[in-house]
């Protein structure tokens, strides 16, 4: 199988699918992509499977060598990319040839970039996912140096496909949420405060959870273990929110005051730590 | 005896519903039986259900085209019609070294509660637990029916990292750490077999609704166990029902 090097891993990245859907029952997160819409995008742009494995670049991209002919989209965070020294855009499918080399320069916007390849990346499938998760897959992230199978490229013609439009809106801090489990426990201000505060996201964020800097002192009581998913908002005793994000696990404890939407939660994984959101309120038909 | 659900959307893509009932073994297997008839007969997508003590959360991640009709069929299902016959999970033995040298918060167990450690390893191995669900950790399993005399509050400061198969107590619960991880609960022994593992078919021998109980072992008898879960040689099996 032909194979792209990892001459440079990057900050943080990682190979993603949409994750495993079906291990919650062994109390094995679902991980997969964090920003779903950006990484179904890039593989639409290649006519690949929606499920197709990505990488997924966090605040400073990989340098990859590609060993034979193939083709590349990447969407979402929108970095300086150079193909062979020549700059190339997002949101675009894009022809390489055997030997040609893939560097990520500065980041502009937003903070998760998917990087798609024809068929998507082969490395190895456990319980139903090729998505990276600590003692789940053999490794966590890509590391320098390692080598990624891909498909050997069957024809040369460039997928047509096009997604041609602007997706400012990803890049908005507007978070579209649903009420949580747990909302209604809340005092009306806190319910207020939720919808017209800003938060602030802090640095220790990552693939597993997103918390916020300002407190909602609260005097809710723990709850029953119980499910939560990806986009559960979970409000800790000291006052601390904290969105669950891809990585968490399968239950908690906290009362879940807040659902973020599937598209919202992409808009969250578009965000550095020390941007703000607001969380705005939607309800079911 | 169950009423009326609550049923919640939890984003687009899962519906939650949860009873408001006791924590018992009985209230468990009707949930499984529940969970069981959902995915067979009343939805009309193909879900992942999980269960939790009190609650079924149904994933929509294949397609979320049935959820609003799902929905509505769960908004007005009788849940009296599906009866508590006996669901049968399987009865595991699962060995556990309360030696010193693993039981790190044997003698804190022992001084707080007023117990010998003997009086400790007997309570803790006279129970046949229930487990209810996985979570926390992959493998990691939520099992009921400890004895009340047993409960503990967690550390004070979490360990930094326990052994794998580490045995703790946190409340009124008891559970082992599937692998090596940061740790509050107390620990007062370690199960050498392997509660989780990713390349299996079955990545854990159990699942909710079985029952589990401990049987002491000594140091010895631990490594020989442990070498022939490394040999490949060691079978976990239920024990037949009576």
């Amino acid at each position: 199988m032909p194979k792209v090097e990892v001459k440079k891993a990057g900050f943080y990245t990682t190979v993603q699918d949409l994750g495993r859907l079906n291990a919650a029952q062994y109390g094995v997160p679902r991980s997969g992509v964090m920003d779903s819409f950006s990484a179904k995008k890039a593989n639409l742009l290649l006519n690949n499977p929606a499920d197709a494995a990505v990488l997924e670049i966090t605040m400073t991209g990989p340098t990859l060598l590609f060993q034979s002919k193939t083709q590349i989209a990447v969407c979402g965070a929108i970095f300086d990319m150079y193909l062979d020294e020549c700059l190339i855009s997002n949101a675009k499918a894009f022809q390489v040839e055997a030997g040609s080399v893939l560097r990520f320069s500065g980041l502009k916007q937003g903070f998760r970039a998917y990087l798609a390849i024809q068929q998507g990346f082969k490395t190895e499938v456990v319980l139903e996912s090729r998505s990276q998760y600590q003692g789940i897959t053999s490794a966590s992230r890509l590391v320098n140096g390692e080598k990624l199978e891909i498909e050997a490229l069957e024809n040369s013609v460039i997928a047509s496909a096009r997604v041609n439009f602007e997706d400012q809106e990803l890049f908005s801090n507007t978070i579209k949420t649903f009420r949580g489990l747990e909302f209604e426990l809340l005092p009306q201000k806190l319910q207020k405060k939720l919808f017209t505060e800003k938060f602030k996201l802090t640095p220790a964020g990552n693939r597993m959870a997103i918390p916020f800097k300002e407190l909602l002192p609260n005097d809710l009581k723990g709850i029953l273990t119980g499910p939560v998913i990806p986009g559960t908002v979970q409000l800790t005793p000291k006052g601390n929110l904290i969105a669950l994000m891809q990585d968490c696990q399968v239950t908690g404890g906290y009362p879940r005051v807040l659902q973020i939407s599937e598209r919202g939660l992409c808009k969250l994984a578009q965000k550095k730590p020390g941007e703000t959101v607001t969380f705005q309120l939607s309800q079911f038909d | 005896m169950q009423i009326k659900p609550t049923i919640n959307r939890l984003g687009e893509q899962a519906i939650l519903v949860q009873w408001d009932f006791n924590i018992t073994t009985e209230n468990l297997n009707w949930l499984l039986k529940v969970k069981e008839k959902l995915q067979l007969k009343l939805l009309k997508s193909k879900v992942q259900i999980i269960n939790t003590y009190n609650s079924l959360l149904i994933n929509y991640n294949n397609g979320i085209e049935n959820i609003y009709t799902d929905f509505e069929t769960l908004e007005s299902y009788d849940f009296k019609v599906i009866d508590s016959e006996e669901f049968k999970g399987e009865l595991y033995k699962l060995p556990v070294c309360y030696d010193v040298e693993f039981g790190l918060d044997l003698e804190e167990l022992a001084q707080r509660n007023s117990l010998t450690t003997a009086e400790i390893i007997d309570l803790h191995t006279l129970p046949i637990y229930t487990l209810y669900f996985m979570g926390f950790l992959p493998g990691f399993l939520y099992l009921g029916g400890m004895d009340e005399r047993l409960k503990i509050s967690r550390k004070n400061e979490p360990r930094k990292s326990v052994l794998k198969g580490a045995v703790g107590i946190a409340e009124n619960q008891t559970g082992i750490y599937p692998t090596s991880s940061p740790a509050g609960w107390q620990i007062i022994g370690n199960c050498p077999v392997e509660l989780f593992n990713a390349e299996n078919e079955h990545p854990c021998p159990f699942k909710a609704g079985d029952q589990i109980q401990f049987y002491s072992v000594s140091k010895q008898e631990y490594d020989t166990i442990k070498q022939q879960i490394e040999d490949e040689i060691f079978e976990l099996k239920p024990e037949s029902h009576a």
